[in-house]
């Protein structure tokens, strides 16, 4: 596995971008242990695509039958490929037809089979999950929130979609409490999800109910690392040491949180197609416990 | 409609306000009410004014699915089940206008399903 610093990655993605880069250099060691490799560690790149919302039709994005497409063709150009993509959830724009939803849904599977890169992670989003409690969803892309692991670093996924009231619920905390559990006090852990964990603007529904219980549970563990989508935009926000990344949409973007009485989609600008929409790469430096992240665009100029 | 709605509360209110008054010498005077019904994908009225200070329940229906009501900003919501009349009272303590919205998804339209309380002194 070829190790990259960060000058290499930004050359890798090729289509440029704003880097951010999040984490909290700490000691070595605890990715080691995790990963089982005795002092041995790899980086590596994922890449994160958000709120494709298939299906969905209007003006704020006239190109949305081919957004998705395009999106999957940008990250297949990537000049080297990451080691795994991550949806974080709404990828398939909400119906109140539930055989709709399942063709939505498994036109969304089959668009993004197309990806070069075959391990590919899914969750859902409200507009996948909370009309049927994930009843579709899960027969499409399987659990709504499970953990793996890769090159020391522990992934968990949380769903806070399945209950339409936006809840994690008892039994999912008691899950992640008992998997947390059994990691070292320093692993390395990044938690995807789709809805803020934390109340960014609960007047917009731009929050988790009991986002705080999770964050509580995640707060002793100092190497923690939240992505998540929802909010159509680019984001960073910490709960102490505990930093929270959003992702842009690939349908339409939404407002800055209270930015304007509603959060109505920013309107499709013609003489700039896809702005504000895009996905990100994310360099996992599981040593140092940094993340950078690369924010590209679905379509170049 | 809305701002005969907005009169109509006000007036209510204000009514009440008086009862209030005068009735230091009843029980328990009754506090005005203000009734809302949810459906997909809207509240019915949409935009209520109340005076701050002045207790007021808010009585919901709904004839659809499940709904919630939630104002951040005046800490209060509730839950909208179908075949119930469910009551909340609140007490605004600040003056402005603030958003309400349903916060238990209920459908396609769920993300338009709002409105405003605007607190006056």
């Amino acid at each position: 596995m070829k190790k990259y610093d960060r000058r290499d990655f930004l050359k890798l993605a090729g289509l440029g971008g704003v880097v951010f880069a999040s984490g909290l250099t700490r000691m070595a060691g605890a990715a080691d242990r995790v990963a089982g490799q005795g002092g041995s560690y790899d980086d590596f790149y994922f890449v994160q695509l958000s709120d494709t919302h298939w299906g969905f039709e209007g003006p704020p994005n006239p190109d949305a039958k081919v957004t998705l497409k395009k999106a999957v063709a940008a990250v297949n150009g990537l000049a080297e490929q990451p080691d795994f993509v991550v949806f974080t959830g709404d990828l398939t724009h909400t119906t109140d037809d539930p055989k709709e939803r399942r063709k939505r849904m498994a036109e969304f599977r089959d668009i993004v089979a197309d990806l070069k890169v075959k391990n590919v992670h899914f969750m859902p989003g409200e507009h996948d999950a909370s009309l049927d409690k994930g009843e579709a969803y899960q027969e499409f892309f399987g659990k709504t929130h499970y953990t793996f692991d890769h090159k020391g670093v522990h992934f968990i996924v949380l769903d806070n979609v399945s209950d339409p009231a936006a809840n994690i619920g008892e039994a999912q905390l008691q899950w992640l409490a008992a998997d947390l559990a059994q990691l070292p006090a320093d692993a390395n852990i990044v938690v995807f999800t789709h809805r803020p964990l934390f109340d960014l603007y609960p007047q917009w529904d731009w929050a988790t109910r009991d986002g705080a219980k999770a964050i509580e549970l995640l707060m002793p563990y100092p190497n923690v690392t939240v992505f998540y989508g929802h909010i159509h935009q680019e984001h960073h926000h910490m709960t102490r040491h505990i930093p929270h990344h959003a992702a842009k949409s690939l349908i339409f973007p939404l407002p800055a949180p209270g930015s304007q009485p509603k959060r109505a989609p920013l309107p499709w600008d013609a003489a700039h197609p896809y702005k504000g929409l895009g996905f990100r790469s994310v360099e996992a430096e599981v040593k140092k416990d940094e993340y950078v992240i690369t924010e590209l665009p679905v379509q170049k100029g | 409609m809305n701002s005969n709605i907005r009169a109509a509360v006000i007036a209510v209110a204000f009514f009440i306000g008086l009862g209030a008054g005068v009735a230091q010498v009843a029980a328990q005077p009754a506090e005005p009410v203000v009734k809302i019904t949810a459906k997909k994908f809207d509240y019915t009225p949409n935009q209520i004014t109340l005076k701050k200070g002045v207790p007021v329940v808010l009585e919901f229906t709904t004839a659809d699915v499940v709904m919630g009501f939630s104002v951040p900003e005046l800490g209060a919501r509730t839950d909208i089940i179908p075949g119930k009349v469910v009551r909340l009272r609140i007490v605004p303590d600040k003056t402005g206008t603030f958003t309400f919205f349903c916060d238990i998804f209920c459908g396609s339209g769920h993300e338009d399903m709002t409105g405003t309380i605007t607190v006056v002194e």
